[in-house]
């Protein structure tokens, strides 16, 4: 390995000694504050190895990594999502007195999986990516112990991941058997180049896809979500919804990506299908949802779907990919800062966050910037990543997934109204004062206001972010 | 200052207001009278400079582009360089009509909410603040990404207004108003994109500067063009409101707080006639034409329907609402009528029973507000001899509906003669047909009067001791009373501030 491949594993190499260092630094002295400046400075430090990579990137390092634009950008996103989680997690105190450090080793872990997934162009690292990231997320939701919908949801979601990396490994054999090689791009070029008759190559595609859209639980593949949302911890969650599926969004566009097929209809067909019943579906079920857990996680699945659109104009245009990277961001920002404001309200039904503008009225401001983000209202990060989904998919000419688009967005309005409304109110009974919720930690308070801001910067200036993005991401793919 | 500074110091003034508000409820209301004064003076200001005047620094104007007369103000701040979107907002004859309008409802709207918000007053005064900024923004915007970004900012204060202070199931009234208002500026969002995106395939230039792409819709399939088309019309047949899309209209102004009422009613639904003229009538000339006679014939039956629904109404707040729905088929009218042809009395007559609409509609609600204030209903059916006890309201209240019902003398007659004079020479069975508006408007009106001022008295508690209008009441109601006389009377200075700005829009709908 060359000094200049070494240098542009930095990141990958500060992300994976982390865990071993808190987990020496747990065994040395238990104590939830060091665990969590630790891992403040192994993630700090990991966004500092970015500065050299980038300057030796593009690079393949082992058949397995590039490490390219994308792939720092997505580090980059994927430690500061780490950061928030972390910092949010240490504002809600777990419930059932299990020991917190533990989380911190899990999250860095989550944080390096999510890292090696973005930067795989091979199988192999795509498969231990996408499961070191699953594995670390199994204990993580699981981690309120003492509840048992935790554990409850934990296992639910160990059994349905497992069931989708089983997908993966079956499509990974049958893509071995039809390609001949497991390198992303030599995928690419056998789905290209499929004769008629052939069903090694599209079956593994159908099936790596199926394992992929578990993951990113896109409709009909979802069922695990709402449980698995409301049984973990609200930071768990947050990165759960945000960066787990955000990690899984870059590969699929690496491997779309690889192939002239991927522009074709059965691709484009498949995707819309999947988007369009993501949109729908999502928005729909969340209607009827009381608990607020539930509803953020419906209307988590209607922004895959959202995503899809702009994921489909990326097979024929670099807008589609500019459209993907940015709503990447505004979802990561947005979803992190949704379900860390609901964590520190300690809000679980929508009668609980009712007087939470008296309470609480900072964090009742900031959950109503976030909801309103996921709505897309302007000034906010979600909105222009909406403006960038409908550009993307007006210049693409997806006509139907658009005009789904648009009632897809009228329908979601409606609980994330009712979501905002619901803290307006004052509530039912004056005598309860709501749920216990957790006071105002400096951690807390500094993770929603970092989040917040970013929240508020890419939704007035976006064009420094733009940039940036055109430059790192636009020409990769 | 310029017309960024407008909107600063109404956004600012907001929340300053909110900040304050948490500690001394009462000063909230005067920083908001503050704010929306300063930004009066500045637009009075303006008027009075006149559009011979330059005015320097960034707001230095240019002759009369694609989009409107001469310039008062104008200022292009570069924002998202990717994709062509800059801040470009400017002031026309056109614009300051319709800021000063919006400016002196905020004041009206402060003025009737002075005794009536108690709760979270700071909080109030902040989203009747930055409404106003939003619609401030769309009538300034000259960027469309600008126009669609104000066009959404507006809703969500406007939304809380309604759903926080309101009466009764506000709510659902509120979360309906949302729903097709931003569903609509959805459709805007995708016919901007298919304008802009069309123009940057056809011509290289990526921009949304709507001056520049004034003849964009030329280059693009014309069936591409029509949904762009469609897609704008949409969003501001919505606000208008056009009939089959008015559903949201009777609970949200009868539901909200009287200051929501007076900016929805005198402000909010402008915005929709305001873009229109603005941006539906140059941006798609061709596209319009095939438009034109369905959107006539909407405008009738929004005329006579809107008519006959108030005069069904019991809930005196519903019965102005819908009155609402009438006057502003009117206006549809006046725009469609005036497409593709230079120079008609029709765009004129719009725009001034606008104006005249806005100002006589707020003050109903404000008077609606000052009954229910007193005598805590609002069915017409309890009401009746109002006319002895509160002989000042009662007054106030028939000149005001007999101004909306077209009365010679007051702005609404002459924004409807106009639009009618100029309906007739190319759509005259237009024209007949909504002259049959005059004779319902009359109905309803009369019929409002007479129920609420006078008969005998319904309830025997009507007739117990009820204060009649107070200062403040009175000084508000009798500015408008003033403003749409003055309109009535003397509306050739208005008609002079929006001839430039209208001629332009127009003219761009001739062909060649």
């Amino acid at each position: 390995m060359t000094l200049s491949q070494l240098t542009a594993l930095l990141p990958v190499i500060a992300l994976g000694a982390l865990p071993v260092v808190l987990i020496l630094a747990i065994a040395i002295h238990r104590g939830e504050r060091l665990t969590l400046a630790l891992t403040l400075a192994g993630l700090g430090l990991s966004l500092c190895a970015l500065i050299p990579a980038q300057r030796v990137a593009p690079l393949t390092v082992t058949p397995l990594l590039i490490i390219d634009g994308p792939a720092l950008a997505f580090t980059a996103l994927a430690a500061l999502a780490g950061v928030a989680t972390a910092l949010l997690a240490r504002a809600q105190p777990s419930p059932g007195g299990e020991p917190p450090e533990e989380l911190y080793v899990l999250v860095s872990l989550a944080v390096l999986g999510a890292s090696v997934l973005a930067s795989s162009r091979h199988l192999t690292s795509l498969f231990i990516g996408l499961e070191l990231m699953s594995v670390s997320l199994f204990p993580l939701i699981a981690y309120a112990r003492a509840r048992p919908e935790a554990l409850e949801a934990g296992i639910k979601y160990l059994v349905l991941s497992s069931v989708a990396t089983g997908m993966l490994l079956f499509g990974m054999a049958l893509l071995y058997a039809g390609a001949g090689a497991l390198e992303l791009a030599a995928i690419g070029q056998a789905l290209t180049q499929r004769a008629g008759a052939d069903v090694w190559v599209p079956g593994g595609i159908a099936l790596l896809l199926a394992g992929l859209s578990m993951k990113l639980s896109l409709v009909p593949l979802h069922w695990w979500t709402p449980d698995v949302y409301e049984g973990a911890p609200p930071a768990v969650t947050g990165f759960l919804a945000s960066l787990a599926k955000a990690a899984v969004v870059v590969v699929l566009l690496r491997l779309l990506s690889t192939s002239d097929a991927g522009g074709e209809m059965p691709m484009l067909l498949v995707l819309a299908g999947f988007s369009v019943l993501s949109m729908l579906a999502g928005n729909l079920l969340a209607l009827r949802q009381r608990r607020i857990a539930r509803i953020l996680a419906y209307s988590s699945i209607a922004h895959m779907g959202y995503l899809l659109v702009a994921v489909m104009a990326a097979l024929s245009g670099a807008l589609g990919v500019e459209a993907v990277a940015f709503y990447l961001a505004a979802y990561v920002v947005t979803t992190l800062g949704a379900f860390g404001s609901l964590g520190l309200s300690g809000a679980r039904a929508l009668e609980d966050l009712n007087g939470l503008s008296r309470r609480r009225p900072w964090l009742a401001a900031v959950f109503t910037l976030m909801l309103l983000s996921l709505a897309g209202i302007p000034l906010t990060a979600g909105f222009i990543g909406k403006v960038y989904l409908f550009a993307a998919g007006v210049d693409a000419a997806l006509w139907v997934p658009v005009g789904v688009l648009v009632a897809a967005s009228i329908i979601g309005l409606l609980y994330y109204l009712r979501l905002v409304f619901a803290m307006y109110v004052a509530p039912a009974d004056a005598v309860a004062s709501g749920p216990r919720a957790s006071s105002a930690t400096a951690a807390g308070v500094t993770a929603l206001a970092g989040l917040t801001l970013a929240l508020l910067w890419l939704g007035t200036w976006p064009a420094p972010v733009i940039e940036l993005i055109r430059v790192t991401v636009a020409g990769s793919f | 200052m310029s017309a960024i500074g407008l909107t600063l110091v109404l956004v600012l003034g907001g929340l300053l207001a909110w900040l304050v508000g948490r500690r001394h409820a009462a000063a909230a209301r005067w920083i908001a009278l503050v704010a929306l004064a300063i930004g009066a003076a500045w637009l009075l200001w303006l008027w009075w400079q006149g559009p011979a005047a330059k005015v320097g620094g960034s707001g230095a104007p240019g002759a009369a582009t694609a989009l409107g007369g001469p310039w008062l103000t104008e200022i292009s701040l570069p924002w998202i360089p990717r994709f062509g979107i800059a801040l470009h907002l400017g002031l026309d004859g056109l614009s300051l009509l319709f800021c000063l309008l919006a400016v002196l409802l905020g004041l009206m709207a402060v003025a009737a909410s002075w005794r009536e918000i108690q709760t979270r007053a700071g909080f109030f005064y902040l989203n009747i603040l930055w409404v106003l900024a939003g619609t401030i923004g769309v009538f300034t915007a000259l960027d469309l990404f600008v126009l669609f970004v104000f066009w959404e900012l507006m809703l969500v204060p406007m939304a809380f207004v309604i759903g926080l202070w309101g009466h009764g199931d506000s709510r659902r009234a509120a979360i309906k108003f949302f729903l097709f208002t931003q569903g609509s500026g959805l459709l805007l969002l995708v016919g901007i994109l298919i304008l802009v995106l069309g123009h940057a395939a056809a011509s290289g230039d990526l921009t949304f500067d709507a001056p520049a792409l004034v003849g964009a819709a030329a280059g693009l399939d014309p069936r591409l063009a029509f949904w762009a088309m469609l897609g704008f019309f949409f969003a501001f047949a919505v606000k208008l409101p056009m009939v089959p899309l008015h559903a949201w209209l009777p609970d949200a102004h009868s539901l909200a707080p009287t200051g929501g009422s007076v900016l929805l009613a005198g402000v909010l639904l402008k915005t929709g006639g305001y873009a229109l003229i603005r941006f539906l009538l140059p941006l798609f000339p061709d596209a319009l034409a095939l438009l034109t006679p369905v959107a006539l014939a909407l405008g009738v039956v929004g005329v006579v329907y809107g008519a006959v629904l108030a005069f069904a109404q019991t809930d005196i707040k519903r019965l102005i609402a819908c009155s609402s729905i009438s006057q502003m088929g009117y206006v549809l009218i006046g725009v469609f009528a005036s497409a593709g042809i230079a120079g008609g009395a029709a765009l004129d007559g719009a725009v001034l029973l606008m104006m005249a609409h806005g100002v006589t509609a707020a003050a109903l609600f404000m008077i609606a507000g000052d009954l229910r204030e007193r005598i805590h209903t609002l069915s017409s059916a309890e009401m009746g001899g109002l006319w002895g006890p509160l002989p000042r309201l009662s007054a106030l209240g028939l000149m005001f509906a007999i101004a909306t019902l077209g009365l010679p003398g007051f702005g609404n007659f002459a924004g409807e003669i106009l639009v009618l004079i100029g309906t007739f020479g190319n759509h005259p069975v237009t024209a007949l047909v909504a002259l049959l508006g005059l004779v319902t408007s009359a109905i309803y009106a009369l019929v409002l009067v007479q129920r609420v001022f006078h008969g005998p008295p319904a309830e025997p508690r009507l007739g117990c001791a009820l204060h009649d209008l107070g200062l403040r009441e009175s000084a508000a109601l009798g500015t408008l009373a003033l403003v749409a006389l003055g309109l009535g009377l003397y509306p050739q200075p208005v008609l002079d501030l929006t001839a430039l700005p209208l001629a332009v829009l127009a003219a761009q709908g001739v062909a060649p």
